[in-house]
């Protein structure tokens, strides 16, 4: 099986559980753990060729530009690591099948425990690092969704919030490090990097970026000072527990550091740190676990502590001290995931974790007492089970290891190690199962069904196997992976009984000392309570509450709600940027000539100008001021035609048109004046910051045209291909529909989007407050007398089948002269919104058949399946094609298939600009605005039929009539 | 030529700081009205000026104006359409919603709040602007 496959399996399989969740628990638990053991199967079709040396590789290219490759490869070291999480994840998916309460969901649960699974064979069998980063910070995030797996629990919340935290900026640091290191080695590449052994050692950026690495590294591995975090994630459930802190999570900055072990082991830098650190951690954990009485965090703090024993023999770089590491990783992976899971199983039986409440489980619950004791004396180092001969080979380590010239300091810390770990093992037992059996439990305790100690019994028994015949059980990987570490072929001889040795001096020690502190329990627990400690999470929470008080601080001052202020602040940045950038630079004399100057561009200059100059004296008159852009906006759109930009031109100037009445349309219901309320300090400064801003962007913009083009521009290509490849003479058209056509087609859906978001914020507004504002609206400017005069009545009749004409015909033209699907939309919609104007917008709209939303719809589609067209020539999207056609009567065409595209936009501009509108006369609807009976105010068919001598007051608010027309009646207005 | 044009974007883009800048919306959006011709005529020009030479392939023209500015900004003055007809919509709802239509919102609503039991979700549009089929 491919790796990457095997990778993508557990994702593959997160899209199942949640389905399957409807269908039982069983079935939802099957398709879970069949998808585990598929990828387990593809791994195990591996193990000949790794155990034999061999690397499997498998290269996809993903990025190469960054040396982002999807490259897999598969070596012992991978090999035990993908093999631990695969298999005890089919042991906790049992496992978790019986634990979680039908309360639970549970499609959930194994939806997030499959993402994380999958997240971890990824960074196990990633060879690039970059790959690899990826992983891991996928392993933060599933971990973060299962630790705070139970919401309704603060703890919960709390521990995933904070696991999070820590191993996410761990992450960040490892980035780092990793960049250095592929840096230096000019590879991205896990295979490549560790052949570079000496150029990295040489390289000034190599305690940096070792530094870097082991922050991530430890961060996830809760090495000191990053422990704290590990305890509190013992919220989550223990089938969580179990797996990410015996085989997963945690294992991940071992495997890095084990990974990464040639090029750093042996250096002094890397000894002092990883064993000092690894070392310190066991110790200070042993003791903390010590005094835990909570049975999951005397559990994790014990897991805090192997995790330092693994740390330590890794930083010692002896190729010894890797096979024991290699060897401990899955001695503590089997027992800690058994031990949680009976922790589990007790939690689950007694309803309670509390060692104090416990006790005397022993008769109660037999075979979990089996369990837990097979389990518990593997972690304390007891023969004859498999953590013996693990804890052994790493005593034997540090017994004959200096440390700072030293001889024996770090054999004795070890053996205080050994000696706390022995202890709280023996606490485990002892406090739980053995003594009196109690008769106040919170609920009676009994061996739970088979499905539920399953998993923790095949573990045990896997734990004294291991034990009683190492080479057989464990040999064959412990020699592939300690290889794979190593770099170098190891021969590891692994046994119970190693002869009298220093290391089985300092067991018996440590076995003897950690009896004697359990039987000394009680009087040690008081004088520990006594002694004051700091307590990692609230230095955490407070760290935490420093940081978001600082982050919010920025965010208010920036952003405390006014717009005005906000926009103050980026104009300023903009220009003081833009200022930095002149007065850092150089600025030479333009080389272009100026164009000749004549008397037209000069005299619509003028009037812009003295129109922009009226816009910003006159703000204050609305309406005025709304004429005064409009002037503005025609004057920019003489400036296209003049400056060779016809079909600019045509685009503005119709924009222009549909953009005031849109304005106008608003108008009427906002206030007519802006009232004169900023102080003059105010607008001096929004006088200077304004100037300074049009000075720098009129001043690039004028050094831009006095200068020729840095580089040759792509247009000469689009101009030169523009016939032969798409068939267009219109080089700006060609450009919209086909050479940019992925641009053009996204800017339609953004258009359409809009159009149908203002059409959604329409009708949410009609429905809140400002419906009652509006249907007590005043008008308050004076109705003209004739509001649907007679003569614009009958000449937008007229023009309307040659404004319709005439957009057919911009429309068609465009791929070969000015024009095309935007402007064509845009006259259409103005030859509609005349019609609208003329007779009132209810009217003209119940006379219309078709839907804006649909026209929109239809719109993004048609240019859609153009683009999708040139699949079936086997081309890529949007690739367009054109013919020469003979039409009988009307001569040679060409048809492009860029037209079907362009029929997209238009149909897209003309459904987004009329719905734009529409929404807006909607809201004058309700506030009273009604349904004309006749076209135009003054019906002379009106006139002659009733000659009643009333005078009756035309299309008064409130005679909502059926229209004459063959349109449907208007809906009756709701008072 | 050239400083007219040049000259003419600096005006429009120190109006149009100048309008935004405000605290009313409505010379805010005749502010980004005025920044977006600002914005489409510097991009025009940066495929320089170039009189009587439009990017349309003829026989008798040698030199042509530079086609990829004027596509993009046809383009961005249609967009410029949606988002000013969008902005229109907002502000329209804010001032509708809460009687006032300053900008800037730490600054006390001077107008009262309408009754909310005045208004109900019931009151939806009766009129929806897609068509006559949409009518109930």
């Amino acid at each position: 099986m491919p790796l990457a496959l095997i990778a993508a399996l557990p994702f593959l399989g997160a899209l199942f559980p949640a389905l399957m969740a409807r269908a039982g628990r069983n079935t939802c638990a099957g398709v879970t753990g069949a998808f585990t053991a598929l990828a387990l199967l593809g791994l195990l079709l591996h193990a000949p060729a790794v155990l034999a040396g061999h690397e499997i590789v498998q290269r996809i290219t993903w990025v190469p530009q960054i040396g982002l490759n999807a490259n897999f490869f598969l070596d012992g070291l991978g090999f035990l690591f993908a093999l631990l999480i695969l298999g005890i994840g089919l042991l906790i998916i049992l496992y978790a099948r019986f634990y979680l309460d039908p309360k639970d969901s549970m499609g959930e649960f194994y939806t997030y425990l499959l993402l994380f699974q999958g997240a971890m064979v990824g960074i196990v069998l990633s060879d690039n690092v970059l790959l690899l980063l990826v992983f891991w910070e996928l392993t933060s995030l599933s971990s973060f969704l299962l630790i705070g797996f139970w919401k309704h629990l603060a703890e919960g919340r709390q521990g995933a919030r904070m696991a999070l935290a820590v191993t996410g900026m761990g992450g960040l640091a490892m980035i780092a490090g990793m960049l250095i290191l592929g840096h230096i080695a000019g590879s991205y590449d896990i295979s490549e990097i560790l052949k570079h052994r000496t150029e990295i050692q040489a390289s000034p950026l190599f305690l940096p970026a070792m530094l870097l690495i082991l922050t991530g590294a430890f961060a996830k591995s809760a090495q000191f000072p990053f422990h704290f975090w590990l305890p509190h994630a013992m919220a989550a459930p223990t089938p969580v527990s179990a797996y990410l802190h015996s085989a997963t999570m945690v294992k991940a900055g071992l495997f890095l550091m084990a990974r990464l072990w040639p090029i750093f082991a042996g250096r002094p830098e890397w000894f002092y740190i990883v064993s000092t650190v690894g070392l310190l951690t066991m110790v200070m954990a042993a003791k903390i676990a010590l005094f835990k009485d909570d049975l999951k965090a005397l559990l994790a703090y014990s897991t805090v502590s192997h995790l330092g024993l693994i740390t330590f023999l890794l930083g010692l770089g002896t190729k010894a001290a890797a096979v024991a590491a290699v060897f401990h990783i899955i001695n503590h992976a089997i027992f800690k995931a058994a031990l949680f899971m009976t922790a589990g199983i007790v939690d689950h039986e007694t309803h309670t974790r509390d060692a104090k409440r416990l006790g005397g489980l022993m008769t109660l619950m037999p075979i979990t007492f089996t369990i837990a004791t097979i389990a518990g004396l593997a972690m304390a180092g007891i023969p004859p089970f498999n953590g013996f001969i693990s804890k052994e080979m790493m005593l034997e380590a540090a017994a004959h290891t200096y440390w700072l010239g030293n001889p024996w300091i770090l054999g004795v810390v070890a053996t205080l190690g050994a000696l706390f770990s022995v202890a709280y093992s023996l606490r485990y037992i002892a406090h739980v199962f053995l003594g009196p059996a109690r008769d106040d439990y919170p609920a009676k305790p009994h061996d739970p069904g088979f499905g539920l100690w399953a998993s923790p019994g095949i573990l045990a028994a896997l734990v004294i196997a291991i034990g009683l015949f190492p080479m057989a059980m464990a040999g064959w990987i412990v020699t592939a992976a300690a290889s794979a570490v190593t770099g170098t072929a190891v021969h590891p001889e692994l046994a119970l009984w190693h002869g009298i040795s220093p290391a089985l001096w300092m067991s018996v020690i440590a076995v003897s000392g950690g009896a004697l502190l359990v039987a000394l329990h009680a009087p040690l627990e008081r004088l520990w309570l006594a002694t004051p400690k700091p307590e990692a999470k609230r230095i955490f929470d407070a760290l935490m509450r420093a940081a978001t008080g600082a982050a919010r601080g920025v965010t208010e001052g920036l952003h405390n709600g006014a717009i005005s202020r906000y926009l103050t602040i980026f104009s300023v940045t903009c220009i003081l940027a833009g200022a930095y950038a002149y007065f850092s630079g150089t600025v030479s004399a333009g080389t272009r000539a100026l164009t000749p100057l004549e008397p037209v561009p000069l005299i619509a200059w003028f009037a812009l100008v003295a129109a922009t100059a009226a816009v910003v004296m006159y703000h204050h008159n609305r309406l005025l001021s709304l004429v005064l852009v409009g002037i503005i906006g025609l004057m920019v759109s003489i400036a296209f035609v003049y400056l060779s930009a016809p079909d600019l031109a045509l685009t503005q100037i119709s924009v222009e048109v549909v953009t005031v009445m849109l304005l106008l349309l608003a108008l009427n219901f906002l206030p007519k004046t802006t009232p004169k309320e900023s102080s003059s300090p105010r607008k001096w400064r929004d006088g200077i910051i304004a100037i300074a801003g049009g000075l720098g962007v009129g001043g690039l913009i004028y050094a831009l045209m006095m200068r020729n083009f840095a580089f040759q521009t792509i247009s000469a290509y689009q101009m030169a291909h523009a016939k032969p490849d798409a068939g267009g003479e219109n080089v700006v058209n060609v450009i919209i529909v086909d050479f940019r056509g992925y641009d053009t087609f996204g800017e339609i859906t953004v258009l359409g989007i809009a159009a149908i978001a203002i059409y959604a914020l329409t009708d949410a507004l009609l429905r809140g407050p400002a419906n009652a504002r509006l249907r007590g609206w005043v008008p308050d400017l004076k109705r003209a007398g004739d509001r649907h005069p007679l003569m614009l009545v009958v000449a937008t009749r007229v023009m309307m089948p040659i404004a319709v004409l005439v957009g057919i015909f911009i429309y068609l033209r465009g791929h070969n002269d000015p024009g095309g699907g935007f402007v064509a939309g845009l006259v259409i919609a103005i030859a509609l919104l005349m019609q609208y104007m003329a007779s009132g917008f209810a009217w003209a709209h119940l006379r219309q058949r078709f839907n804006y939303q649909a026209l929109i719809g239809l719109g993004v589609l048609a240019a859609a399946f153009t683009g999708i067209g040139a699949f079936f020539n086997g081309r890529p999207f949007l690739t367009s094609d054109f013919g020469h056609f003979y039409i009988p009567y009307l001569g040679h065409f060409e048809l492009a298939t860029a037209m079907g595209f362009d029929l997209g936009v238009f149909l897209t501009v003309v459904g987004a600009v009329m719905l734009a509108l529409a929404s807006l006369s909607l809201i004058a609807r309700r506030a009273g605005e009604t349904v004309n009976r006749a076209p135009m105010s003054i019906d002379p068919r009106e006139d002659a039929a009733e000659a009643s001598p009333e005078a009756r007051p035309e299309n008064a608010p409130g005679t909502d009539v059926a229209p004459d027309g063959d349109g449907p009646p208007p809906a009756p207005e709701v008072r | 030529m050239e400083l007219l044009v040049a000259s003419a974007v600096g005006m429009m883009t120190a109006a149009g700081i100048y309008l935004f800048l405000r605290l009313r919306t409505f010379p805010v959006i005749l502010g980004l009205a005025l920044l977006s011709y600002a914005v489409n005529l510097f991009l025009f020009a940066t495929g320089r000026l170039i009189v009587g030479a439009p990017a349309i392939l003829s026989l008798h023209l040698k030199e042509y104006t530079d086609p990829l500015p004027q596509a993009l900004v046809l383009t961005a003055i249609v967009i410029s359409f949606g988002m000013t007809a969008l902005v229109v919509i907002l502000s329209l709802g804010a001032y509708l919603e809460t009687g006032n239509d300053r900008i800037d919102m730490h600054e006390p609503l001077d107008a009262p709040q309408v009754d909310a039991t005045t208004a109900t979700p019931s009151d939806g549009p009766e009129h929806h602007p897609a068509g006559p089929e949409e009518q109930s």
